[in-house]
């Protein structure tokens, strides 16, 4: 078993090569222009692995894949992979999907929800100051517009990022369907393993 | 005062050192208090004992008749802090020797130790400056030594909060119940039931259970597969963020086997066991909310109208499996359900809408809140009309309508005060008129459901 640090750079490495050919390799089963846009942000996320890969290190004897608390930007649990040492080369590709899959997700939740906060603050901050009404109240704190006047807001953001949204989605259930696939894939697998040995040793 | 630190629990000590923190707020002389005098004492002395030189300057205040807040809550996350770092050492498991011929086992432990215990942790600062097209950019602060010991405690809380996605099989009923929805399944199946109790066929229990069975199993495969396709955005939602998929207690290709491990047996049972019409209903049920109702979620406002017909399919699928057929009792019946889904959702949505904007759901409260208002009001008469033609179809007698007035009434006064006022109050009580609303009205329907033989005045039975 390797130790954890090796094994937590070898997760942040492992899908800079592989996540091209991955990538492309989605995009070739499934074509859309959605796909299209991912290589460009895998550039960009293989700067942000480092610093998303988790401090947390399972105990050594754990034969399983760890899940930590909700992401402070991004509210998605990140997933600690388990890398078995007789790990197959579909298992290899299901894991190296899962997670490039994972950082993506991360990368748009967490811009999507610091975005939306951004501008929901300079939204309540100009509306305060075209109302005349100073950014904190008597009591010191922080003034807040009522849910009506908000709801304005709401509306200009879900209807400015419809497009962003369609890709996010396409992308989704592309890559939930694939995982899922190569999951049962693995499964089959493994159980074809268990059950190989035995036949030879009948057979024999 | 104080008991001896090894007789009580560091939990009641952490309360006591909580209280005393809020009364020293407020109450200048804490140490004619006995116990909170007594928690300054052993706080201070365990702290001390620990760290002298740090705290000396604070023994001065000892004897000062203010006890300040800021002292209090600086005692306070010591005393947590180094008990968190006590319980750490305890829990951590011993390292084992490395396996590895390639690599030397001290050095291994070594590094091992040094990269998971002791990093601190750096907090984000809040301030981001960003690039348009790239990532946030996080700016470490300088840590202090009081900051450093709090984010070891923090970083030793986060590392509890790791759990192990190894699935038990005592837990694995619990996650599936989750999973399905179980309490939506069963007001879905009551109202099943409640269509096959007032279709004009004699009640035959077999039949019964068939369907209640077969619609349950049904209900489970399409929520599962909803929570399954949803994980990222339940994630971002308050309301749906402890689901089993986002909390990672279930793998994704389980929820699935599982969806069909239900959907099957459940159409199959609704096709065979009652009838093949219930039992292509049901199937047309699944694929309206799996295929079409949650991929619309996210694409237009046309979602709630289609989710008004999946929450109205159920009782028609009752009534079909009672009589064969699809008649006007059954369709009066599935129009009740459709436009009592309107009040209930619109209200419902009208608090999340901070939620829905963030999360990219297109919802008529965000985008077309006006129609949103209107549609309630709109559909809760629609109610009232239908009650009134109940008995025309020979659903029900003529005390029905009679009877439901009240309710009726008081569900379109409501609704006509969300659609007035437009705000949470209003539409918070909307929403809880919905929930008592229904159910009262199918008791309502069931006791005043015209008996066989006797004669009414609406459309022939068919």
């Amino acid at each position: 078993t390797l130790p954890c640090d090796a094994r937590v750079r070898r997760a942040a490495m492992a899908p800079r090569r592989p996540a091209k050919r991955l990538v492309t390799a989605l995009c070739r089963a499934f074509s859309g222009r959605g796909c299209q846009l991912a290589p460009k942000r895998g550039a960009e996320r293989r700067d942000a692995a480092p610093s998303r890969v988790s401090r947390f290190c399972p105990p050594r004897k754990s034969r399983h894949d760890w899940i930590g608390p909700p992401d402070k930007y991004s509210n998605l649990r990140p997933i600690h992979f388990y890398i078995p040492e007789n790990e197959s080369p579909l298992e290899q590709k299901l894991r190296e999907l899962r997670q490039e899959t994972q950082e993506w997700n991360q990368q748009f939740w967490a811009d999507q929800n610091l975005t939306f906060h951004k501008e929901k603050e300079e939204f309540v901050r100009s509306r305060l100051k075209a109302k005349g009404l100073d950014l904190r109240t008597a009591s010191g704190q922080k003034a807040t517009l009522n849910a009506e006047e908000m709801a304005e807001f709401y509306k200009e953001f879900l209807s400015k990022n419809f497009q962003k949204h369609m890709y996010y989605n396409r992308d989704w259930y592309k890559r939930n369907f694939a995982i899922t696939f190569f999951m049962g894939k693995v499964a089959l697998e493994r159980i074809w393993n268990k059950l190989r040995p035995k036949q030879k040793k009948t057979s024999s | 005062m104080a008991a001896s630190p090894h007789t009580l629990s560091s939990r009641l000590l952490t309360e006591m050192a909580t209280r005393s923190s809020i009364l020293a707020w407020r109450i200048p002389w804490m140490e004619k208090l006995g116990w909170g005098g007594g928690c300054i004492w052993y706080l201070e002395r365990r702290v001390t004992r620990e760290s002298p030189r740090r705290f000396l300057h604070l023994l001065r205040n000892v004897n000062q008749q203010w006890v300040t807040f800021q002292h209090f809550n600086f005692l306070r996350h010591m005393y947590v802090t180094q008990l968190n770092r006590s319980l750490k050492q305890q829990i951590k498991p011993k390292p084992e020797p490395a396996e590895s011929p390639f690599l030397e086992k001290t050095s291994l432990d070594e590094a091992k130790a040094e990269i998971c215990e002791m990093r601190p942790l750096v907090p984000p600062s809040l301030s981001l400056s960003r690039k348009p097209s790239e990532k946030a950019l996080i700016e470490p602060e300088p840590t202090s030594v009081i900051e450093g010991s709090i984010d070891l405690g923090k970083e030793t809380k986060e590392e509890k909060q790791w759990k192990e996605m190894k699935l038990r099989v005592d837990d694995l009923p619990g996650i599936l119940a989750r999973l399905s929805k179980i309490k939506l399944t069963a007001l879905v199946v009551s109202t099943t039931s409640a269509g096959f109790a007032l279709a004009p066929a004699p009640f035959d229990w077999s039949c019964f259970l068939l369907t209640f069975v077969g619609t349950g199993l049904a209900s489970c495969a399409a929520n599962s597969i909803n929570q399954f396709f949803e994980v990222p955005f339940d994630s971002n939602m308050n309301r749906t963020k402890n689901r089993p998929l986002v909390r990672g207690q279930i793998s994704p290709l389980l929820a699935v086997s599982f969806a069909t491990c239900c959907a099957v047996p459940g159409v199959a049972l609704l096709t065979w066991g009652v009838n093949p019409l219930t039992g292509a209903l049901g199937l047309f049920n699944i694929f309206l909310y799996t295929c079409c109702y949650t991929p619309l979620k996210r694409v237009s406002i046309a979602n709630t109208w289609v989710g008004a017909v999946v929450g109205a399919i159920p009782p028609v699928m009752g009534w079909t499996a009672a009589t064969g057929s699809l008649d006007a009792g059954a369709c009066l019946l599935g129009g009740i359900l459709y436009s009592w889904q309107f009040p209930h959702f619109n209200a419902l949505s009208w608090g999340l809408r901070e939620d829905y904007s963030r999360g990219g759901y297109c919802m008529m409260s965000v985008t077309h809140p006006a129609l949103c208002r209107r549609v309630a009001l709109r559909h809760c008469l629609a109610l009232l009309a239908m009650c009134v033609a109940a008995p025309a179809l020979d659903v029900t007698t003529w005390t029905f309508p009679v009877i439901a007035l009240p309710i009726n009434l008081y569900i379109s006064y409501l609704g006509f005060r969300f659609y007035r006022d437009a705000d949470r109050k209003s539409s918070r009580k909307l929403f809880f008129c919905s929930l008592w609303h229904l159910p009262l009205l199918l008791l309502l329907m069931l006791t005043c459901k015209r008996r066989a033989g006797e004669e009414g005045t609406g459309a022939p039975q068919s």
